[in-house]
């Protein structure tokens, strides 16, 4: 399953920076949300949400998903725009009743968005065509223990069959004419569900562990996916350097010239 | 739960880096592979877990589930946790990759605690066994709602109303949280009582009371 959510493997790939390595992806990934999230003024913050969007629109996403990831991301978002305006001490800008809407509230929330804005769609434009095991594979080339990446390969291989197995049991208490309301029933059946779930999944991590030993299994995971960093590579990278260099400069020299 | 990206001063980030690495590290340590699968497939209950709503009065709340995986795994549930999350990031954009030694160090530590002075309860009578499930579930949730107000107020004097909030708004989840891992585990302890022996350790590291077959 790749980032977008679909299973098909075979989809041709066309963002531009598909031809990449995706270890350069990742690693440029994290870097910029790290650069991005260390930005304190606003205007490079803009400037950093202007490449993200720029990215983004080169990568072409799917509309529809992209804008229910950024909702996802803008969730915890909205709840720091519904709160820090109203508490933060400041110089109030506007009242709304008996609340006071701070300025230092309200540019601290704006800077939180624009910054997580940012990270967000920077992620999805250079990951977007990444599925899990290249994701794993690179990772354990980038010197991620062996075990970790094994451990997130098998769990991106048993989400789906442990959420099958969930709604499996939610169907059977469904046709057994179980409708969820806050009552003690409600919770036992769900504790019942989830014990059992519990149950089944250790069960069948001693069945997975037994058939890997059987088959030759040694603490090794091979994959037929071939890594090889290209010169286009280093050229992306070190203009994507360059980029978050000068934001992370301009941010500096402003912070200096403001305070 | 999750702190998004952009919110918390990098200094945070690192924190929540350096102590989940080590962390994890030490976790991975104690596991050969016959318990990373069962880390594998409780980590993908917990995933699935965050996918459940619960209703609670009007509205409904989602299960966090650290603490019963926590119970399980005991150290190797900052590995599982920090996997979840990952993919939680990668696939749905919640949480994110720069925040992630933050949000597992949240989930994770007050999981491991309880998990710590929890786990002697799980082997006794029927009543202590309930409280004991109970306090691992609901304080699971309270550590990592604290931890996660803490990380809010360190970062910027402007977010301590909004972490105390988020502290109080987390009392109902911690609760349900609470009922819903007393109820799973007394189902286990009805069903497959030897899953909960965490007492007993086995060489060559299966997980405690799965028993194998030989």
């Amino acid at each position: 399953m790749n980032t977008w959510g679909t299973m098909n493997r075979s989809r041709p790939a066309k963002t531009p920076f598909c031809n990449l390595d995706p270890r350069t992806l990742l690693v440029a990934a994290m870097g910029a949300a790290v650069c991005l999230s260390s930005l304190k003024c606003a205007v490079p913050a803009c400037a950093g949400l202007a490449l993200a969007v720029a990215l983004a629109a080169a990568s072409g996403p799917p509309l529809v998903p992209l804008l229910r990831r950024l909702a996802a991301a803008n969730f915890f978002i909205a709840f720091l725009w519904v709160t820090v305006p109203l508490t933060m001490p400041g110089e109030t800008l506007t009242s709304l009743g008996p609340l006071a809407v701070s300025r230092e509230g309200v540019a601290l929330a704006a800077s939180v968005t624009v910054k997580c804005n940012a990270i967000v769609l920077c992620f999805l434009a250079l990951t977007a065509n990444l599925d899990a095991p290249i994701i794993g594979c690179s990772l354990e080339r980038l010197g991620i223990p062996a075990k970790l990446v094994f451990l997130f390969l098998f769990t991106c291989r048993y989400i789906h069959v442990i959420g099958e197995e969930w709604r499996t049991l939610q169907t059977a208490a469904r046709l057994r004419g179980f409708l969820p309301a806050t009552t003690a029933h409600t919770y036992r059946t769900i504790g019942n569900m989830l014990g059992l779930t519990i149950i089944n999944s250790i069960d069948r991590s001693q069945r997975i562990y037994e058939a890997m030993l059987l088959r030759g299994f040694q603490g090794r995971y091979f994959t037929v996916a071939e890594l090889k960093a290209a010169p286009r590579d280093c050229i992306f990278a070190l203009l994507f350097l360059c980029a978050l260099v000068a934001l992370l400069y301009a941010d500096t020299r402003m912070g200096t010239s403001h305070g | 739960m999750h702190i998004s990206e952009g919110v918390l001063t990098p200094a945070i980030l690192g924190a929540g880096y350096a102590l989940s690495v080590a962390a994890t590290c030490a976790g991975l340590r104690k596991m050969d592979y016959s318990r990373l699968t069962t880390a594998a497939v409780l980590s993908s209950v917990f995933f699935v877990g965050s996918l459940v709503h619960v209703p609670i009065g009007p509205g409904s709340v989602h299960l966090i589930l650290n603490g019963l995986i926590g119970l399980f795994l005991g150290w190797g549930v900052f590995p599982a946790i920090l996997v979840a999350l990952l993919l939680q990031a990668v696939l749905f954009q919640f949480g994110g990759i720069a925040v992630l030694g933050v949000n597992t160090f949240n989930m994770a530590f007050p999981a491991l605690l309880c998990a710590c002075v929890f786990r002697p309860f799980m082997g006794g009578e029927t009543r202590l066994r309930m409280a004991g499930a109970f306090c691992c579930g609901f304080f699971s949730v309270a550590g990592a709602a604290l931890c996660t107000a803490l990380a809010l107020a360190v970062t910027d004097e402007g977010f301590l109303t909004s972490a105390k909030l988020l502290l109080l708004t987390h009392i109902p989840v911690m609760a349900v949280e609470g009922f819903i891992t007393a109820l799973a585990v007394s189902f286990i302890a009805r069903s497959r009582p030897e899953l909960l022996l965490f007492s007993v350790k086995r060489k060559g590291g299966a997980p405690c009371g799965i028993t194998r077959p030989a």
